[in-house]
């Protein structure tokens, strides 16, 4: 009943005590002509064996298949003590730590968080994190704005080789207050950002330069060059970064002669499970002269009364419960979490582990490319170098080779064809420390037999230079 | 409770790692990557055994207050019971295993699940269409904020651009409607709790793009003439946003559809039970009424019939063309929404209104038993809805000891406080949310915890102004916090 | 009661202004405002050369608990911020009148603080308030 704990006898004492004779006469405020009906579009109560029953049946539907997508979001092994701890109810039925005496676990939790997320990024400062990764680079953009104080234009470069997904979440979160997004096109040869595109925004008024590495394709980005030209043009630069990759390589803060100013990216590499996209949870790092410009919670090592050093939430006259109609953003809650996870996973991993699940990861993706470009009519599609992910051009479709690789349990990658018009038979795969040799062979043959299966496609074209939008 | 913990870093150790849980392959295999973009120096992440980490992270928890070890009435926030199936259940492998872009051919059960659960939120809340989405409560503030800019540009009626909000909103309400390009006008509310009529008639006009209410009210009462203050905004052009955060209270008894919102976000981690995971991740679907259907955030999963039987298919761009667009990279916080999806099967139609009525039952309990030990009431006259306030002006202006002093006090008896300072129209207020999975004897024990202290501030007021005194810290100085920043552990000053 | 030296002129935010010796004005906030807001833990000043319409938002002040705009009095132009509140913002409630000051302005026209609120003025409308 509703986790409801009462015994008739407790419900009769407690109306006698509140001096009312039933649960009902506790509504009479409420107008009579809007109380509800019975609710016959939810279905009658399950107990906990038939719910279990239920949620077995659907999750056999879905099934365990083997999977090469990557696209933003990664299968890596998750060390079973990570979710074992995480799920401890101390962690998992707590809530935002406003009585700091009563959290300094989730308090001490966050700031090593911190720690961890500022160095891997080699910046000064973390947030306690945002929803998402996409959520992030909105977030990061609308910051960039404040930061930014020299420019007036709110407009934000950001190209074409950004997660199409996160482009179109800072789209949807920023432009109601006026932030302009403008895409800068990549080279279709190399994969990467064109840097030469970026001579037509020279002389005027940019707010900030996005910076995705690897980027979208996998491909990495002269990330030096791309952040010095933003520099020297009076534009700040946000960095879009794996968490993962970066282990080996150079953090945001390095990037240039001045590093990055914003550093933001998906969290769930981090030791949280695909789950279909969510919860996963968004991380934010900065320098410290704009440590009030960042949104969303923030923790701090301070004294309590007797000199002990203890944690709590700080910097809260940022935050939307003080300012209101003017805090940074209206976000109120972290992905605590999820953060949970993350620390416990980047505890256990190290530096040297997490080095070594980039190089497995890209080491099974070499594998996984090497193999299927063997395949006639499959080569690699662009020519810079990538990590851990790479687009492949496929002289056939690719939507029905996708189809008949998932009718026998495997995700092949993900079919660009929807973001990238431009780039025909073009398929992003990813493979992890989670795929073996043998899968990977197993991918090579079923894709093998799928293709000799279907017709080639119109006409093996090199793909057309991409458009500014 | 232990007194502290070392920060992880402390027990570093070089060469010391949990070296069962790493891949095998050495930095070689990166040997094609270009030297330019390499890293040169590692990260600061602590050398730890496996063990280490374990120990560490269970004591951190050991820290915390949570429902699963204190009473947490935390007025505003429904920290009730989450229970372990919907954990449990939502992490069965093939869930977590499964990527945000496999295909629909391997989402037939997942995406059932969201599909039943937009339905049955449709029909608890009234709302012809529900979005999944918004990953917090405040994001589906933004969401319905957007919804309703995006429906008034639609129509050409570009000058609704203010949001009405009363005195007492939370925080988000004004701050989303900022983010959302609006600007913010306040209306007070009058001395019984309700939306004053007059102020908000002369507030609305040409301008005005809505209203946000929470109802009941964060005053912990129910909007009594609500059908007016829709009468009024409605006529005005204007339209009803619903913040979702007081569902609780009238889950089963009312639906906001009915009240005449034309747009909601519903709290999943608080009326719908999912864990708060110590700040998030939430869930904060949204619903609209007809009117704004074609605005919702995608992507939603739609239902249709096939040759092999109903399949469930995502809804994107194509299908809803004046959508405001996408609001997380893929589907919101998937795993909570299966979470809500478990706990409203079990809860069932049956079980519904069971929560609004219990939740109900025992605030209004709690709240004449403390009135009885000598607490005020802010709203006496006032039936509580599934919170209420208490107020301790009295307390502070003779005997020096204020709200924060009593929520203090209350971690040493072994309860969480309650929210303090908010709403701010009531001075040294405590606002009480008890929840529905709470026991009798829980809130009789809670009673008695106040009352002990009530008697302490009048006996010796420093002990529970100088509280807690049982915990890890003690009150931690805020200034310094913000002050002298440490945001981050440094090696070199305090290994 | 809070402070409210005489010689000064205020306004209804809470802001006072001292006209110097060379016709400039310094801006700061009055004792009542830092008392309300508790102890400050960082302060925005403007940057010099600014040009402020009255009621302007122009600074900022921040306790742990609250964080309160401070408008422009009058239409101005920005000489300098105090550059001391960067270190110490407790100067402000140390001293509000004295090494607190916010900013020194070049006002548009001098009659305009002349208009404001004297001392008795602002101590009654205190008054008012409190009630």
């Amino acid at each position: 009943m509703a986790f409801i704990p009462h015994t008739s006898a407790d419900v009769q004492e407690m109306l006698a005590a509140i001096g009312v004779s039933s649960i009902e006469q506790l509504f009479e405020e409420i107008p009579k002509e809007l109380r509800a009906r019975a609710m016959r579009g939810v279905p009658s109560q399950l107990n906990e064996m038939e719910i279990g029953r239920l949620m077995s049946e659907r999750a056999r539907m879905d099934g365990r298949p083997l999977c090469f997508i990557g696209a933003g979001a990664y299968e890596h092994h998750i060390p079973s003590a990570v979710w074992a701890l995480t799920t401890r109810g101390e962690f998992y039925s707590a809530y935002t730590p406003y009585q700091a005496e009563a959290s300094q676990g989730t308090l001490q939790l966050i700031y090593e968080y911190q720690t961890m997320m500022a160095s891997l990024t080699g910046m000064e400062v973390s947030n306690a994190s945002l929803y998402d990764g996409a959520s992030a680079v909105a977030e990061a953009s609308l910051m960039a704005v404040r930061a930014n104080r020299k420019s007036k234009s709110q407009r934000i470069l950001i190209p074409a080789t950004v997660h199409p997904h996160y482009r179109k979440v800072a789209r949807a979160a920023a432009s109601n207050q006026g932030v302009r997004f403008e895409e800068v096109p990549y080279c279709t040869q190399q994969g990467a950002s064109l840097a030469a595109a970026l001579s037509r925004y020279e002389g005027q008024d940019v707010t900030a330069l996005v910076i995705q590495q690897p980027n979208f394709f996998g491909i990495l980005e002269d990330v030096d060059a791309l952040t010095d030209w933003a520099h020297a043009h009076g534009a700040l630069v946000i960095a879009v970064v794996n968490p993962t990759a970066l282990a080996v390589l150079k953090p945001p803060g390095q990037w240039g002669k001045r590093g990055a100013d914003i550093a933001v990216g998906e969290g769930q590499p981090l030791g949280v499970p695909l789950s279909s996209g969510g919860p996963y949870f968004g991380f934010l790092t900065t320098r410290m002269e704009y440590v009030r410009q960042m949104p969303g919670r923030i923790v701090g090592r301070t004294l309590d009364v007797t000199g002990r050093p203890g944690f709590t939430l700080t910097l809260q006259a940022r935050e939307q419960h003080i300012r209101r109609a003017k805090a940074t953003s209206n976000i109120c809650t972290n992905q605590g979490l999820l953060v949970t996870a993350a620390t416990i996973y980047m505890s256990l991993m190290g530096a040297a582990g997490l080095e070594r699940v980039a190089a497995a990861s890209h080491a099974r993706t070499r594998e996984l490319v090497s193999a299927l470009t063997r395949i006639a009519g499959v080569r690699l599609a662009f020519e810079g170098a990538y990590f851990h992910e790479a687009v492949l051009s496929l002289d056939k479709p690719v939507a029905p080779l996708l189809a008949a690789l998932a009718s026998r349990g495997i995700l092949g990658g993900l079919d660009l064809s929807e973001h990238y018009p431009e780039l025909e038979g073009a398929l992003l795969v990813c493979a992890t420390e989670t795929k073996t040799s043998e899968d990977i062979e197993l991918y090579a043959g079923a894709l093998t037999e799928a293709m000799s299966g279907l017709a080639t496609r119109g006409l093996a074209t090199r793909a057309r230079p991409a458009t500014a939008a | 409770m232990h007194s502290r913990e070392k920060v992880i870093f402390e027990y570093s150790r070089p060469g010391r790692g949990a070296t069962d849980q790493w891949p095998h392959e050495e930095g070689s295999a990166l040997a094609d990557l270009p030297e330019g973009i390499r890293r040169t120096g590692r990260p600061l992440l602590p050398e730890v055994s496996e063990l280490d980490v374990v120990r560490h992270f269970t004591r951190l928890s050991q820290l915390n207050f949570s429902i699963d070890t204190h009473f947490y009435p935390l007025g505003s926030c429904t920290m009730k019971y989450n229970p372990k199936a919907c954990n449990q259940y939502a992490m069965l492998p093939e869930f977590l295993g499964r990527h945000p872009l496999a295909p629909e051919s391997h989402g037939q059960g997942f995406l059932a699940c969201l599909y039943e659960l937009q339905e049955m939120l449709r029909e608890v809340t009234g709302m012809q269409g529900v979005a999944l989405s918004p990953m917090a409560g405040a994001h589906g503030e933004f969401a319905g904020v957007a919804m309703i800019r995006a429906y008034h540009r639609s129509r050409g009626d570009l000058a609704r651009n203010e949001i009405i909000v009363p005195e007492a909103a939370h925080g988000t309400n004004p701050a989303t409607a900022t983010m959302c390009g609006c600007v913010v006008r306040e209306i007070p509310v009058d001395a019984q709790g309700d939306v004053d009529l007059e102020a908000l008639r002369a507030a609305v006009g040409p301008q005005t793009a809505g209203i946000m209410l929470t109802n009941p009210s964060t005053l912990g009462v129910f909007e009594r003439r609500i059908e007016e203050v829709a009468r009024i905004v409605h006529a005005a052009g204007g339209l009803l946003y619903y913040d979702g955060a007081n569902l609780n209270a009238i889950l089963g008894k009312v639906r906001p559809g009915d009240m005449g919102f034309d747009v909601m976000h519903m709290n999943l981690h608080k009326t719908f039970s999912t864990p708060h995971g110590g700040g998030g991740p939430g869930a904060g679907a949204v619903g609209v009424g007809a009117r704004l259907l074609p605005f919702l955030p995608i992507p939603l999963v739609g239902k249709s019939a096939s040759p092999e039987g109903e399949r469930y298919r995502w809804l994107a761009e194509q299908d809803l063309p004046q959508s405001i667009g996408r609001l997380s990279g893929f589907m919101g916080n998937a795993g909570v929404l299966l979470r809500a999806y478990i706990y409203m099967r079990m809860l069932g139609r049956e079980g519904m209104s069971q929560v609004g009525e219990y939740a109900t039952l025992n605030a209004n309990y709690l709240l004449a038993r403390l009135r009885q030990v000598g607490f005020e009431a802010a709203y006496p006259e006032r039936r509580a809805s599934h919170e209420f306030i208490i107020t301790v002006k009295r307390q502070a202006r003779e005997l020096g000891v204020t709200a924060m002093d009593f929520a203090k006090r209350l971690l040493d008896q072994g309860f969480h406080a309650p929210t303090t300072y908010f709403p701010l129209l009531v001075p040294e207020c405590l606002l009480i949310e008890p929840t529905e999975t709470e026991s009798r004897q829980t809130l009789d024990a809670f009673v008695a915890a106040m009352e002990q202290i009530l008697s302490e501030a009048m006996q010796e007021p420093e002990h529970v102004t100088g509280a807690p005194h049982t915990m890890p810290v003690r009150r931690l100085d805020d200034v310094r916090a913000a002050k002298q920043l440490d945001l981050t552990w440094k090696p070199t000053a305090q290994s | 009661m809070s402070n409210v030296p005489a010689d000064l002129r205020y306004t209804k935010s809470h802001e006072w202004l001292r006209t110097l010796p060379d016709g400039n004005v310094e801006v700061g906030i009055t004792d009542h405002a830092q008392e309300a807001l508790g102890d400050l833990v960082f302060v925005e000043v403007p940057e010099a050369g600014r040009t402020l319409k009255a009621g302007e938002s122009c600074a900022v002040v921040e306790s742990v608990k609250a964080a309160s705009d401070v408008y422009a009095p009058i239409a101005c132009t920005v000489i300098g911020g105090n550059p001391q509140l960067a270190s110490e913002p407790e100067a402000i409630n140390k001293d509000p009148y004295g090494s607190g000051w916010l900013m020194r302005i070049r006002p548009g026209s001098p009659a305009e603080v002349a208009a404001l609120l004297s001392a008795a003025e602002y101590t009654s409308f205190l008054a008012a308030e409190g009630e």
